[in-house]
């Protein structure tokens, strides 16, 4: 009987295939855009939470760390990371700027006096361009400025892992 | 509530594929008669999955957050028409979607072919619902889209703004009829191989078939395209995105199936070509889905990096590449004799055809899936550019355009040229025309002449044969002319294409020897679903009038996302494209002004091509 030599190879041909595809599906592939990094601060023009004065870029000195948090009273992972904002608050090398984003005032004072205020000073950022400028993704998000440097982004809320590298890099 | 009937309607209609499967292989042991059962039960499948989906779109359109599909993809601030089309704009609403088109088709396929024999109809009803069965258990199991979540949220995340768009939100039906109407060429395929059934009779009944699928992949994928030009904001129609190549693959096997499927009507020949073709087209739509819904590849129709739905689908797709290579190994019977084809007849230009196609098509996939076999095996990352593409492509269109022109006037069995005269005096025009064209242009002379030259070429001989053969023949014609007009106008818009960017501030001027661009103003608009900031801009170009364009930038709010839309003015002969972008940190905004010439031609001469598929299923007979 003549053996059928050629369905065998596609055969394996297609099992070598789909072993392939079954690797690749393994790998990540979750392209996070590369972010620049020292990227300088941006210019913005934002009031002041408390007595609606205009500040620019300029509140951030040079040679000292700042981190600038945004964050809303109606955002959720917000409450999570406050208790680490109170802690890093403790640090004397840094100072916390925090963007209230697309807030009401009102809600954000019950907030902040709930949940204490780990911030320096609290700018305003009422329709959400403030954070557009940052290049921010969304609510939270924390830049760590040095020298009017963004040194390092962090997009979501900043947990125990985040606290202990930010407390590092300030070192 | 409209969620819960869906759910339960999904279970129904799944429950239904298994009483088909079951009263099918039963019906088989014994075709003497069809059993109409097997219609009634598909019908009722039809139903359910229609009523599931439904569910879906209602439960959009109340913007029912309990449902996380809704919740995920959905925002109570869209408008109407999105929260709609928002339905299929998401992995599991177009899963259903997917499910919706398989049932329908294989309801209408049932209906349409009584007069074929019984028991093909009944493999080929059993094939399909072994494909139904695979979609109705990754649906349920995997992206189930009624899934509940508790506590309801009061909003939802919204749709991604790109999306949004009226193009987008009938490209996916539109698509999904040409992906998917594959499947019953697949399964017909399959059965009429078994059965030994692949006959002449066979090739007119599912040419029909062919024929929609490759009219609505055609202008699925030109909606696709349309968009992806206005939309994405970088002035191109075709990027060589692994999204869109998926999309053309099948579409280049289906082109080529069409093509077979003539010679198989008329002489019975190509048969393993014919088979090969429709396994090829189905397994390469799902090969589609597979590579961009599972993650493998990143693209905006990745909607979910969930490896348990690409293994789903992986193990899927090739227990559907084996079964089909079983069954053509083992059931198809090489044709022996008219094999020896003459050199210059009908069907030697079809097989030229053939191998043109299965070269773009190796092309394609290479370009696609190369990337992953490397990463896989070397752990490289490489990607693969439209310098790749064009580069092993263009240069093989000017003998295929050659060919297109001269193939349909051969005869089938044995031709001989007649009239000489006039195709090498055509060539000659084309050629003439080409240099005169060429000449002033400061790009390679060679390669863009000739490749000019193989243009005109099929554009003029398509041309005459309007006027010479009238209504013979009109639908092969005019697509073969329509694609004529398509390298033509993608080759003037490349040509003579150019652009300007610039960073302009408000009350800012651009000069340049042709142009002058004024920004003149910015307005802010609140809309419903996003704000937007809309610049005022007056192009002056010389010898032409002057025009404002407006394009805007979008803020969306849910999810917050900006967008830039472009601003194009359409005319016969060109189109005007600007995009404005903000400059971080600055008052400035970066401006893109493109000319870009034929552009609407482009799009014009594939809906051509895609009517005159239209106009060879509505006309009765293939006349030769």
């Amino acid at each position: 009987m003549k053996i059928k030599i050629s369905p065998l190879i596609y055969t394996l041909i297609f099992l070598i295939i789909f072993f392939i595809f079954y690797k690749g599906l393994q790998n990540s592939n979750i392209y996070t855009p590369n972010l620049k990094i020292e990227e300088n601060i941006p210019s913005f023009k934002a009031k002041i939470f408390n007595n609606d004065k205009f500040i620019s870029e300029k509140i951030f000195q040079k040679d000292k760390f700042y981190l600038l948090n945004i964050w809303a009273s109606w955002c959720v992972p917000c409450r999570e990371e406050h208790s680490f904002l109170t802690k890093l608050n403790k640090e004397e090398k840094i100072k916390i700027i925090g963007l209230n984003y697309k807030d009401d005032k009102k809600n954000a004072k019950i907030f902040l006096k709930e949940l204490s205020n780990p911030y320096d000073v609290i700018l305003l950022d009422e329709d959400g361009t403030v954070a557009i400028e940052w290049g921010a993704y969304g609510v939270p998000e924390s830049f760590l400025i040095y020298n009017n440097k963004i040194v390092k982004k962090i997009i979501g809320p900043i947990n125990e892992e985040l606290l202990t590298e930010i407390k590092i890099l300030i070192q | 509530m409209a969620s819960l009937i869906g759910s339960y309607s999904l279970i129904l209609g799944f429950c239904c594929s298994l009483i088909i499967f079951f009263f099918s292989v039963r019906n088989f042991k014994s075709p003497k008669r069809f059993d109409y059962k097997i219609l009634s039960f598909t019908f009722l499948q039809l139903f359910f999955v229609i009523v599931s989906f439904v569910g879906l779109i209602i439960s959009f359109i109340n913007s029912d957050f309990s449902n996380e599909t809704v919740f995920n993809h959905s925002h109570t601030t869209k408008p109407l028409f999105y929260k709609i089309s928002g339905t299929w704009g998401n992995h599991e609403g177009s899963l259903l979607l997917w499910l919706l088109v398989l049932t329908l088709f294989i309801f209408l396929f049932l209906i349409k072919s009584k007069k074929q024999p019984n028991n093909y109809r009944i493999l080929t009803s059993m094939f399909q619902q072994i494909i139904i069965i695979g979609f109705f258990i990754f649906l349920i199991k995997t992206s189930n889209p009624f899934s509940y979540i508790f506590p309801i949220p009061n909003e939802g995340l919204g749709l991604n703004p790109i999306l949004q768009d009226p193009a987008l939100a009938i490209h996916p039906p539109i698509l999904y009829l040409g992906y998917v109407g594959s499947s019953i060429i697949f399964s017909s395929a399959l059965a009429a191989t078994t059965l030994n059934f692949i006959s002449k009779d066979w090739a007119k009944h599912i040419k029909v078939w062919v024929l929609i699928s490759w009219i609505f992949l055609t202008l699925g994928i030109l909606l696709g395209s349309i968009w992806a030009y206005y939309e994405l904001g970088w002035g191109g129609f075709w990027f060589w995105d692994p999204v869109e190549n998926v999309s053309l693959m099948p579409w280049l096997a289906l082109t080529t199936l069409l093509h077979c499927i003539l010679a198989l009507e008329k002489r019975l020949i190509l048969t393993s070509w014919v088979i090969i073709l429709s396994i090829a087209t189905f397994t390469l739509s799902m090969c589609g889905t597979f590579l961009v819904r599972s993650g493998i590849l990143n693209s905006v129709h990745t909607f979910a990096n969930d490896p348990e739905r690409g293994l789903f689908i992986l193990i899927f797709l090739f227990s559907l590449v084996f079964l089909s290579l079983f069954i053509f190994f083992f059931f198809h019977k090489n044709e022996n004799n008219n094999n020896s084809f003459f050199w210059l007849s009908k069907e030697s230009s079809i097989l030229v055809n053939n191998w043109f196609m299965m070269y773009f098509l190796s092309v394609v996939l290479v370009g696609t899936i190369y990337p992953i076999f490397l990463e896989v095996i070397t752990s490289e990352k490489i990607s693969v550019g439209p310098p790749f593409y064009n580069k092993l492509i263009i240069p093989f269109l000017i003998p295929f355009l050659l060919s297109m022109a001269i193939g349909p006037k051969l005869k089938w069995i044995k031709s001989e040229i007649q009239n000489k005269m006039y195709l090498v005096l055509f060539l000659f025009i084309s050629f003439f025309i080409s240099f005169i064209i060429i000449k002033n242009l400061d790009i390679n002379f060679l390669i863009n002449s000739i490749l000019l030259t193989s243009s005109f070429y099929l554009f003029f001989i398509t041309l005459r044969d309007f006027f010479i053969k009238g209504y013979q023949n009109l639908s092969q014609n005019l697509a073969h002319f329509g694609f004529s007009l398509l390298i033509l106008s993608i080759l003037f818009n490349n040509i003579y294409s150019t652009e300007v960017i610039t960073n302009l501030k408000v009350g800012q001027t651009f000069k340049s020897k042709s142009l002058i661009i004024d920004f003149q103003s910015i307005d802010k608009k609140n809309e419903k679903n996003f704000q937007a900031i809309i610049g005022k801009f007056k192009i002056k170009e010389l010898d032409n009038e002057t025009i404002i364009l407006n394009p805007e930038l979008r803020v969306y709010n849910q999810p917050n996302i900006i967008t830039s839309e472009a601003d194009i003015k359409t005319n016969l002969l060109k189109d005007r494209f600007i995009t404005m972008n903000l400059v971080s940190n600055q008052d400035y905004f970066n401006i893109r002004y493109q000319d870009k010439p034929f552009m609407i031609w482009i799009w014009l001469s594939v809906l051509l091509i895609s009517f005159a598929g239209l106009m060879s299923l509505l006309k009765k007979r293939y006349e030769n």
